[in-house]
């Protein structure tokens, strides 16, 4: 993660107000619980006490309404990807999703089944896919990490203009 | 009591309803008649000397070959400590048979089941809805022809093929 720009120690800290907001975001990723097979066995070794997720910032959240990140852990069913995308429209912007393990990157081992969803990216849009059958607490400490550099990359202030806003008003 | 000796009772009981009974496999089984699936089924519980009191599973099998869709019956006597296999064979077309629901309240589920995935009705069902699948669910999917759909609620059921890259 990128530091804070201190050009003045000790008295005065100098920053962009974007990346304090983004430093503050990163910082606190709290993850919704999204455990829907075998992924969620690492998911909770991940978040216990020897890889530690909660080092970062990130801590469980039961509900979609405080959470920040998203993590697919496990085996998607169409049954279930209807309540996903019910999910993930619950949560608050700015919002991310890690896809974790092969069965939520693409379907994996039972993509060629008829009640498996072939990839969570099919209903919502992900930001990191973490490869893995399923993927190792490193693997997904790892995809946390890059989560972490996305959001410090964020720029909230300084919106890129749109050409057809300006269009509109204009 | 051993498979054939149930087998005994059960022809001596139902003249030409049990046939085709299997004594040399490691579940001994018997084809029942479907119209008379129930009242075996109530002999089987209530006999003071068969006592089949549990329902372990109940599941089915599509032969597309004969036409025919099994359904089957597997029972287990704690009391007695035997078991036994019942099938009841059904045309593919038009798959039905009365609900065990009455017998061993179990089958309520079970026989949700194999509706969700075979398609068979089971007539006087107390609640006879899929168990597993969302209920807009097209077609049976453990139907030996069943064809997935282009897309479910919006999502699409295709991927770039992985696997079958693999195959080839």
């Amino acid at each position: 993660m990128k530091p804070l720009i201190n050009s003045l120690p000790e008295t005065v800290f100098t920053t962009k107000v974007d990346d304090l907001l983004n430093w503050g975001r990163a910082s606190s990723q709290w993850y919704m619980l999204f455990g829907l097979a075998c992924c969620a066995i690492e998911l909770m070794q991940t978040g216990g006490p020897r890889a530690d997720l909660d080092r970062f910032g990130a801590v469980p959240r039961a509900t979609p309404r405080q959470s920040d990140l998203m993590i697919v852990a496990g085996t998607l069913t169409y049954k279930m990807a209807k309540r996903t995308k019910l999910l993930y429209d619950q949560m608050p912007d700015p919002k991310y999703v890690i896809s974790m393990g092969s069965c939520s990157n693409c379907g994996g081992l039972f993509q060629l089944a008829y009640s498996v969803c072939k990839g969570v990216d099919k209903i919502v849009p992900v930001d990191v896919y973490v490869p893995g059958c399923p993927p190792r607490p490193e693997a997904l400490t790892e995809g946390l990490l890059r989560i972490q550099d996305k959001m410090m990359r964020e720029r909230w202030l300084v919106k890129p203009s749109q050409p057809a806003e300006d269009a509109a008003q204009a | 009591m051993d498979a054939k000796e149930i087998y005994a009772r059960l022809e001596k009981q139902f003249p030409g309803k049990v046939s085709d009974f299997k004594g040399d496999v490691s579940e001994p089984y018997l084809l029942v008649d479907g119209q008379a699936i129930i009242e075996v089924c109530r002999f089987l519980r209530d006999d003071s000397n068969l006592k089949f009191e549990v329902l372990s599973d109940l599941t089915g099998v599509d032969w597309p070959k004969e036409e025919k869709i099994q359904v089957v019956y597997h029972l287990y006597s704690y009391a007695q400590k035997h078991q036994i296999v019942l099938k009841v064979n059904l045309p593919r077309d038009n798959p039905k048979i009365s609900t065990a629901e009455g017998i061993w309240k179990v089958a309520n589920w079970f026989e949700r089941e194999v509706y969700d995935l075979f398609g068979v009705i089971f007539e006087g069902h107390s609640d006879l809805r899929r168990i597993m699948l969302p209920e807009d669910w097209v077609g049976h999917p453990l139907r030996k022809d069943y064809v997935e759909q282009e897309e479910y609620d919006g999502m699409s059921t295709q991927r770039a093929p992985l696997v079958e890259k693999l195959l080839r």
